[in-house]
């Protein structure tokens, strides 16, 4: 079985239908990302593969427990870290670590060691004993992303645990990440809006409006769903009657665009026609960005301008 | 075993260290008592002569001592509320501890806190004429347990049951003012219309203020009190219980739907 198995999962909030009969495997090891506008869906199921919610159909396990019937097996073998900080600002960097590794019941020398050694590596043991109010705000991510891994969850959820990070310490975050699943073989599913994050991952699933609309490897993904383009202009009618002639398409103004699979290969091609006056040539390969804007279009879904209130917390 | 008790302890201490680090809300839980003590003990004390059998503001010490667990002992239980939306509880939920044993970790810190609290105002009872024996200050110390429990299973039930923070407010009006008004802290239970006795005596305050009178005025002969003390050991205890009961069954159901 796969660490996280998920079957004809449904979730509705009243009329609205959070999740809408979603399906996937995450493999043990493996790096997975949810990616997705804001809405999507991606928190919710995350809550429910966590048990803080109960599904409104469907089957999911995770670790090899199914969330509705085990969610005590569950809770022991996962860790996560939520998309709102929930630190408590009024104790300590070392007190918040502590008290979670005393409910995940371990022996207080066990943890005092764990929680040293973490602290190291995240850069954050000169601030053991600050109270976590006057950390920054990257130091208390690192702070919940250790705080996560700290009883050696099987599974780490970590909803967008990068986001509003500087670009030195979104790295430093992700290197941590990565050094940890390597060392300890975590399964990680991870959520974030930082395509150049999830262009490395295992495999990721772009989910919209409740519904999977793309899952696999990214590179895969993204080869199979959209051709490298390769634009030419020219202000040549000659030329321009000879480039549509090869099956080019017109764009717009003086602009000529063709998909292709192979850069390589259409160069050579176009490099033995001769009587051609180019101007200019350009080979654009798409990005991970490219493909999610493709598939979830270039409309706002920003609900945390229209409901404020309603996007703070998750209840249960 | 240890995973029930583990996160009793931990909670405990959490709320604890929270408590005696925020010092503003240390500064308002004592204030506010030593506030109404002078300004309505003294200021009434001169009005109201006789009929009671000790002086107004003696009379009062253990209604303000009610009052004192009363409201710490619900604002230590309805931050479980405030946690659920901004933190801790959240992150509680998704470890492997079982619910009960939150909700006791929530009880036991929301008792201690209060009994740390009510100890505190009764260091004012010597500068109104109240001595007590050492006997008297042992089970006084055990009452004010027994009620700062009461409450606080209260305080984690009333949690379970409301979604928001934003209902805090409605508590308070109608909840917590009424529990305080309708428990004969400020008057006797007897001067009172028959229907506003019945809600007294559904009040389980009510029996644990009484239980201060009795012990705090034992030595004066002049002081008749309304229920009598065997009456008051059995009512506390029977809501205590009734109580816990519903906090655990309400705070389970709320965190496993
Ligand atoms: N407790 C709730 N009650 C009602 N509706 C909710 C609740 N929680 C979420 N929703 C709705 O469910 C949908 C999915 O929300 P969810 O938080 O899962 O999105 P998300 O993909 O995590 O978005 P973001 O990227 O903004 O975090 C949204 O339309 C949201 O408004
Ligand atoms: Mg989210």
């Amino acid at each position: 079985m796969n660490a996280i198995e998920v079957r004809d999962l449904f979730k509705s909030y009243n009329s609205l239908t959070a999740v809408d009969g979603i399906s996937f495997e995450v493999g043990y090891g493996e790096l997975f990302g949810f990616l997705g506008p804001n809405g999507a869906g991606k928190t919710t199921t995350i809550n429910i593969l966590c048990t803080l919610l109960k599904p409104t159909s469907g089957e999911a396990y995770v670790a090899g427990s199914e969330v509705s019937r085990e969610p005590d097996r569950i809770r022991k073998r996962i860790g996560l870290v939520f998309q709102e900080t929930t630190l408590d600002n009024e104790l300590t960097t070392f007190e918040n670590l502590l008290f979670h590794a005393y409910l995940y019941g371990l022996e207080r020398n066990t943890a005092v060691r764990r929680i040293d050694e973490l602290l190291s590596i995240v850069g954050l043991r000169n601030k053991r004993r600050e109270l976590v109010k006057h950390l920054s705000g990257g130091m208390k991510r690192r702070l919940e992303v250790i705080r996560g891994l700290l009883h050696g969850p099987g599974v780490l959820f970590l909803d967008e645990p990068t986001t509003g990070l500087d670009p030195q310490t979104r790295a430093g975050v992700w290197g941590f990440i990565k050094d940890m699943r390597k060392r300890e073989g975590t399964t990680i599913f991870v959520t974030t809006h930082y395509m150049d994050e999830a262009s490395d991952f295992d495999r990721i699933a772009i989910i919209d409006h409740g519904k999977i609309i793309a899952i696999g490897n990214p590179h895969k993904l993204i080869n199979e769903m959209s051709k490298t383009t390769v634009t030419f202009v020219t202000g040549d009618d000659d030329t321009a009657r000879q480039l549509l002639s090869y099956g080019m398409s017109r764009v717009d103004g003086g602009k000529y665009q063709i998909r292709i699979e192979e850069p390589g290969d259409f160069m050579k091609r176009m490099l033995n026609l001769s009587g051609l006056k180019i101007d200019e040539f350009a080979i654009n390969q798409p990005e991970l960005e490219d493909l999610y804007i493709s598939l979830t279009g270039t409309e706002i879904r920003d609900e945390r301008i229209e409901h404020p209130v309603r996007k703070r917390g998750h209840g249960s | 075993m240890r995973r029930l008790v583990l996160p009793v302890y931990v909670i405990t201490l959490r709320d604890l260290k929270k408590f005696f680090r925020q010092r503003s809300r240390l500064i308002g839980m004592i204030a506010r008592p030593l506030t109404w003590l002078l300004i309505i003990g003294t200021g009434l004390n001169q009005i109201i002569k006789g009929s009671l059998g000790v002086t107004y503001i003696q009379f009062i010490l253990p209604g303000i001592l009610g009052m004192t667990i009363l409201f710490s002992a619900i604002f230590s239980s309805i931050s479980i509320v405030w946690d659920r939306e901004f933190g801790f509880m959240k992150e509680i939920l998704v470890t492997p501890v079982s619910r009960i044993s939150i909700a006791f970790g929530k009880m036991v810190s929301g008792t201690l806190i209060s009994t740390v609290q009510g100890l505190i105002i009764m260091v004012a009872a010597p500068f109104i004429g109240i001595r007590f024996t050492i006997a008297e200050v042992f089970s006084l110390i055990v009452f004010i347990m027994v009620v700062s429990m009461c409450i606080s299973a209260i305080g984690v039930f009333i949690a379970s049951l409301i979604k928001s923070f934003e209902s805090f407010n409605i508590i308070m009006n109608f909840i917590v003012m009424p529990m305080f008004f309708l428990s004969g802290a400020m008057y006797p239970i007897s001067i009172l219309p028959r229907v506003m006795r019945y809600f007294m005596y559904l009040n389980p305050l009510t029996y644990g203020i009484d239980s201060f009178k009795h012990i705090m005025f034992a030595g004066l002969t002049s002081f008749r009190s309304d229920i009598s003390m065997l009456n008051d050991i059995v009512l506390m205890i029977s809501f205590t219980i009734v109580s816990i009961v519903l906090a655990a069954v309400a705070f389970n159901r709320q965190h496993n739907e």
